[in-house]
């Protein structure tokens, strides 16, 4: 009996229809090297459904113009379509109110925004910023690059060695100069969901504002900013079934407020004369030039549909993914799993006694698996497990155990080709 | 379609399991090191250099089996070869790895194993790592080589 049939099949939620929702996802009717593609690469980027393909195509067929400015027809259209796309984000990350949505390029770009404005008025030599071990490069470098302009330093909450934070250690680098704390939602390379609601309270304790960086919780986890408490919140629309180049920086109104602009241009202005700029009101006062209109239809077109499929019944089926997959791949001969905290969401790092992930990588596309190999963007993690990459299997809404055995046969293979 | 027998020949994986020359030879006088950031593959290549030839090589480090089977063979077809040499060795396999041109196939001897790495162009640089390394060590560059 294969490791394949050994797990008892258990039905995730009677509503759930993954081969519906497979339909949706032209790309997944593609094959790969002869064979069905099994897309496992989801923390990457995930596919898009047909119905955010249309909504792009819709926009430039049937409403383009440039917003906040033109008094024609088309330029309504396409403000009221851009402004309607900031509402159904609010109400995705349950935000108070629509101006406090900075539409963005993606994660990265709301992460170095709030480092380059916030981050700039607030940091001084000596003063401190504190990220976590399991950061994506993202969250890392912005960081990095504003301490050394301003001569901070950058503290890293440690890990133990299933992928989870040290909270009493979290607890003591909160100090008296720290000005801001860094910290994933999910793990993008381990899967970790972290305690975020828990740890947000003790950073408040002290005045410390917290930036939550949730690009890989998007497209997992409901997403509640309020009841988080969290102070800024990141996300990119990629990562959950929309259009790439659209991302979004929530930001508690006070702080936004505040905060200076980050970069000039039109758009983000009330008045302009060459003696002085009046800066408009947020959001604009944080979205200079024209920005990714067709981008924004995109991502409400993904929210909508995710909204269509239920949030939680998506969740409910990755997790029963993730189960399963962590006993199948995980009982494979010479298979040792990178990141087995209680807490995780659809990510699965292994690596693979005496063969490199990149040979896998290799053996898994000729089967027309397409997994993530390397370090995730994540150098600091793989030094912590002393590991140079891992293999990452990651699962989306449209994922099925029929494919978790299709990994399982390829990592056969690639026992048979290094045997 | 590719083959994957054509990348993953016996000699390779043969070689990726027992690597030659695995080690800093006890008169190397010229070292550099090389990094795939991409992957994490990480080399050091060691020279003992007795004026223009290679007298010994040897290498250590970490990556996969493509990239470790390359060092461990090109250790090999450079040893006791001049500068010049391993440069026109280095140059003729680049044809080959990259599917630039077969011509030398036959000249290139046990190293023609590695033709099957062109049809799977992001493999290239696992298979050139140690050469680009090697290259900067007979140049006496200090600083770190980087695929990227």
């Amino acid at each position: 009996m294969s490791a394949a049939t050994a797990v008892p099949i258990r039905k995730t939620t009677s509503a759930y229809d993954v081969e519906k929702i497979r339909t949706d996802f032209p790309i997944l009717q593609r094959k790969v090297h002869g064979h069905e593609l099994v897309y496992l690469d989801n923390a990457a980027t995930s596919q898009k459904p047909q119905s955010v393909i249309d909504a792009i195509i819709r926009y430039y067929e049937g409403e383009n113009a440039n917003i906040h400015r033109g008094v024609h027809y088309l330029s309504q259209i396409a403000t009221e379509e851009f402004e309607a796309g900031r509402s159904t984000v609010q109400r995705f990350m349950n935000a108070p109110d629509a101006s406090e949505i900075i539409f963005t390029r993606g994660t990265t770009e709301a992460i170095n925004l709030v480092a380059q404005t916030y981050g700039r008025a607030h940091l001084g030599a000596g003063d401190e910023v504190l990220i976590t071990a399991m950061e994506h490069h993202s969250n890392i470098v912005p960081w990095q690059m504003l301490c050394e302009e301003k001569g901070a330093r950058l503290r890293v909450v440690p890990m133990n060695d299933a992928g989870e934070l040290l909270l009493d250690e979290y607890e003591k680098l909160l100090g008296p100069r720290t000005r801001i704390v860094g910290l994933a939602h999910v793990s993008n390379a381990l899967g970790t969901i972290n305690p975020v609601k828990r740890m947000i309270p003790a950073a408040h304790a002290r005045g410390i504002p917290v930036l939550v960086d949730g690009a890989q919780a998007a497209p997992h986890l409901a997403i509640d900013v309020q009841d988080l408490d969290c102070d800024f919140y990141a996300l990119s629309g990629h990562k959950m079934y929309g259009p790439t180049g659209i991302g979004v920086l929530y930001g508690k109104a006070a702080l936004l407020d505040a905060m200076p602009p980050y970069q000039g241009g039109g758009d983000m202005i009330s008045s302009v004369t060459f003696e002085k700029t009046t800066y408009n009101k947020v959001p604009h006062k944080f979205e200079a030039g024209t920005p990714d209109m067709a981008g924004v239809a995109g991502l409400k077109a993904a929210i909508e549909y995710m909204n269509s499929v239920d949030v939680a019944e998506i969740a409910a089926h990755e997790h029963d993914l993730l189960e399963y997959a962590t006993e199948v791949i995980g009982s494979l001969p010479g298979v040792r799993l990178i990141g087995t905290a209680r807490e995780k969401a659809s990510v699965l790092s292994f690596v693979l006694e005496d063969v490199h992930p990149h040979d896998i990588g290799t053996i898994l596309d000729q089967e027309g698996v397409a997994v993530r190999t390397g370090h995730h963007c994540a150098q600091p993690v793989m030094e912590r497990f002393c590991i140079p990459a891992t293999v990452r299997a990651s699962f989306a809404m449209y994922n099925t155990r029929e494919e978790v055995d299709a990994l399982a046969r390829a990592l056969r293979k690639v026992r048979e080709v290094f045997a | 379609m590719p083959e994957l027998r054509d990348l993953y020949q016996e000699v390779i994986l043969e070689h990726s399991k027992a690597p030659r020359n695995y080690k800093e030879p006890a008169g190397s006088n010229h070292k550099a090191e090389g990094y795939n950031p991409l992957c994490g593959d990480r080399f050091t290549v060691y020279l003992e250099m007795d004026g223009d030839t290679i007298r010994d090589i040897g290498f250590q480090g970490a990556g996969c089996a493509i990239s470790k089977a390359s060092a461990s063979m090109m250790t090999q077809s450079v040893k006791g070869k001049t500068k010049a040499q391993a440069q026109h060795i280095f140059e003729q396999f680049h044809d080959l790895v990259t599917g630039h041109s077969h011509q030398h196939e036959a000249d290139l001897g046990k190293l023609a194993v590695f033709s099957g790495v062109s049809e799977f162009p992001v493999r290239v640089k696992c298979a050139t790592l140690a050469w680009h390394t090697l290259q900067a060590a007979l140049e006496g560059k200090q600083d770190k080589i980087s695929t990227e």
